[in-house]
């Protein structure tokens, strides 16, 4: 394996994490809220439905992404109608917006574009295009370093830098913002944000609208940037890896961003190499696959480093009357 | 909030649930252009309007008994089993390679052979995740999710590598030998003189999910576990207080629960396919969380809700084959039925109770 390999391989490793970056951030909202979120895999879907049938009919990949992020919040307002307003059991209300995802996208695409549940391939400006950084092609000749930059950091669509710059993002509103430490305290403890006289439902709702809106960011890049069309199912689970990768990162920000390029670069090598051969054993493509589940499963074991979820996460509030 | 009654409680809570997301899906029917009416009456008659329709209705219900049990017995400790789609796909593997490697002399011999396979092997596949939750505190719902994907991966490898025929391409077990085949419903029933449609794929596992259904009765309300069992689901400080072993009961509920869910393996691989192929749960290890809600936990209910599935599956199918309709209608039905009965549940109480109890009031 030469140098240029590695690079072609951490090149689509980036790629790959971006999505799964988006939604494990957006769960990180939500279930420092306190709210339990296993739906991450249905927004991303009618997310990346949405914006590719928009992208195509607008031409504009921008709307696609509005669109895809409106269909997201919708699915948010019901996850967070179930669970905050009508304090149902959130898991279950995951599982129904999975379902309600997978079978409206199929439905709604068959009935608008008559192609078996896809949109038609998009062309120009209704993808995003890849953007080269300053110098990319100056630097590219440095040695090590030059391509290093021109092929792993530049050249990505506008949404992964976005991702990126999320990671940051995420740990200054939540470590370092009022609204932070209110959100992070009900999830830890709402009956204390509610004697402060700070609205737990409101706070809620801010995080499942949070959550949404990034699913629907990671929703647009799967089927506008990363792909260039809708497919049915085209989500494939990824959903369920963010949440594994959200209990990795132990429900940190920055945590988030390694777990999900560890992932995504578990992904980029099973996608080259369909049967890893590491001299003395040669791991099947299938255990490939599997392997960031058995790593979630040993994680929460609690084997390798305890994973504590936020105190509350998962009980609906419920005030004392 | 206003308590209901019990039956109000039980049967219209359900019922209005199932009528708002059909209703619902109706809309979306009549969004996408075309007619509601037409595509219902389409749907009822292809699953309930001929022997043939039967076949199918049945051969899915007897899928949905069997994993809507699975989930309910998890549900009355309170625990949510979301593996049934991993534990089924398990119980095939036991299924295939107890028909595959034993010769077995007669169907009836072979059949309790694979039922006891396809038992353990979906109750040894739940037996992890639920030591996890019972000694690390590591989350059920998370790790019966991981567990999903573990189990798909690993049919996958058993099946392209191992179990698959040489020079087949098809990631598929051979197809079992002809003593292992199980009697479709339309050969016993037809032999007692009662016409029914050959060549559907309910078969005489039908019996034997019915059979379950009293065995989960009876272990929930009439032995002593099933009371523990409860106890446990209701309030865990309070069951260990009376002496209660957690970690026993966590461990044997999801054994059982994965057990059920892994006999659904005898109706879709030794009665169905007569082979292992990929990817042969469909989906109804998720369905059965539907089921089980919409049945409320009870075998009785359950036995309902897997046929009304049933037919909602079978008449899906017939309509996917004659209109433009997908038969992906059917998973926004069952999504808007787990939403309504499940998620937004107390939504639907209270609309119930608002009609059911304040008249009662004015009168006193």
């Amino acid at each position: 394996m030469d140098y240029l390999t590695i690079l072609q391989i951490l090149d689509s490793a980036l790629r790959l994490a971006t999505p799964l970056l988006f939604a494990c951030l957006a769960g990180l909202f939500s279930e420092r809220a306190g709210i339990f979120d296993i739906g991450l895999e249905g927004k991303m879907l009618i997310a990346a439905f949405f914006s590719a049938a928009t992208a195509y009919s607008t031409g504009s990949v921008w709307l696609g992404m509005l669109a895809g992020v409106a269909a997201s919040l919708v699915l948010s307002g019901i996850h967070g109608l179930a669970s905050i307003t009508f304090r149902g059991n959130q898991l279950i209300s995951g599982v129904a917006i999975n379902f309600l995802a997978s079978g409206l996208t199929v439905l709604i695409g068959l009935s608008w574009f008559k192609l078996g549940g896809q949109t038609p391939a998009l062309q120009g400006d209704a993808r995003f295009q890849g953007i080269d950084l300053p110098f990319a092609e100056a630097l590219s000749g440095v040695p090590v370093f030059g391509p290093l930059y021109s092929e792993v950091l530049s050249g990505h669509t506008f949404l992964v830098y976005i991702a990126l710059l999320c990671v940051p993002l995420t740990w200054y509103v939540l470590f370092r913002t009022r609204f932070g430490l209110r959100l992070r305290a009900v999830g830890e403890n709402p009956a204390a944000v509610d004697t402060a006289g700070i609205s737990v439902v409101g706070l809620r709702y801010a995080a499942v609208a949070i959550c949404g809106v990034l699913c629907g960011l990671a929703g647009a890049y799967l089927a506008t940037g990363l792909g260039a069309s809708f497919v049915k199912e085209m989500t494939a689970g990824r959903g369920y890896i963010a949440l594994a990768a959200l209990i990795f990162a132990k429900w940190r920000p920055w945590y988030a961003l390694y777990a999900t390029f560890l992932f995504g670069l578990l992904e980029a090598i099973s996608n080259r190499y369909p049967s890893l051969d590491l001299g003395f054993i040669t791991l099947p493509s299938q255990f490939m696959q599997a392997l960031p589940y058995i790593l979630t499963v040993v994680i929460l074991a609690g084997f390798v480093g305890k994973a504590t979820p936020p105190r509350a996460g998962g009980e609906p509030y419920v005030k004392e009357r | 909030m206003e308590q209901l009654p019990k039956w109000a409680d039980l049967i219209v809570v359900p019922l209005v649930g199932l009528i708002l997301a059909f209703s619902l899906s109706m809309l979306m029917v009549f969004a996408t252009g075309h007619d509601p009416m037409d595509a219902l009456s389409l749907m009822v008659k292809g699953a309930l309007g001929s022997t043939y329709g039967w076949g199918y209705t049945l051969y899915y219900a007897t899928n949905f008994i069997f994993t809507g049990l699975a989930v309910a017995v998890a549900f009355h400790a309170s625990l949510f089993n979301i593996g049934g789609e991993g534990q089924a796909a398990i119980g095939g593997l036991g299924v295939a390679l107890v028909c595959l490697f034993i010769p077995w002399p007669h169907w009836t011999i072979a059949l309790v052979a694979a039922t006891a396979a396809a038992g353990l092997f979906g109750a040894l596949w739940a037996l992890i995740p639920a030591y996890l939750q019972a000694k690390r505190g590591s989350h059920i719902v998370i790790t019966t999710i991981m567990f999903n994907f573990i189990a798909a991966s690993l049919l996958n490898y058993v099946l392209v590598n191992k179990l698959r025929p040489k020079g087949s391409m098809d990631p598929a077990t051979a197809k079992f030998p002809e003593p292992a085949h199980l009697p479709s419903l339309g050969d016993m029933l037809n032999a007692v003189g009662i016409p029914f449609a050959k060549g559907t794929p309910a078969n005489v596992t039908l019996v034997v999910a019915l059979v379950a259904c009293i065995f989960v009765y009876y272990l929930i309300w009439r032995t002593r576990l099933g009371y523990q069992l409860r106890a446990f689901g209701k309030s865990q400080p309070a069951a260990v207080y009376a002496g209660i072993n957690p970690v026993k009961i966590t461990i044997i509920t999801m054994m059982i629960s994965g057990a059920l869910a892994g006999l659904m393996a005898i109706n879709n691989v030794m009665g169905e396919a007569e082979r292992l192929i990929l990817g042969s749960v469909e989906g109804a290890g998720f369905i059965g969380i539907a089921v089980a809600l919409m049945g409320r936990s009870h075998p009785l209910g359950i036995l309902f809700a897997a046929l009304l599935f049933g037919a909602l599956y079978q008449g899906g199918a017939e309509l996917g084959l004659w209109t433009s309709i997908p038969r992906e209608l059917v998973i926004v039905i069952q999504a808007l039925v787990i939403l309504f009965t499940g998620a937004l549940d107390n939504m639907v109480r209270s609309m119930v109770a608002k009609v059911l109890v304040r008249p009662k009031r004015a009168e006193a």
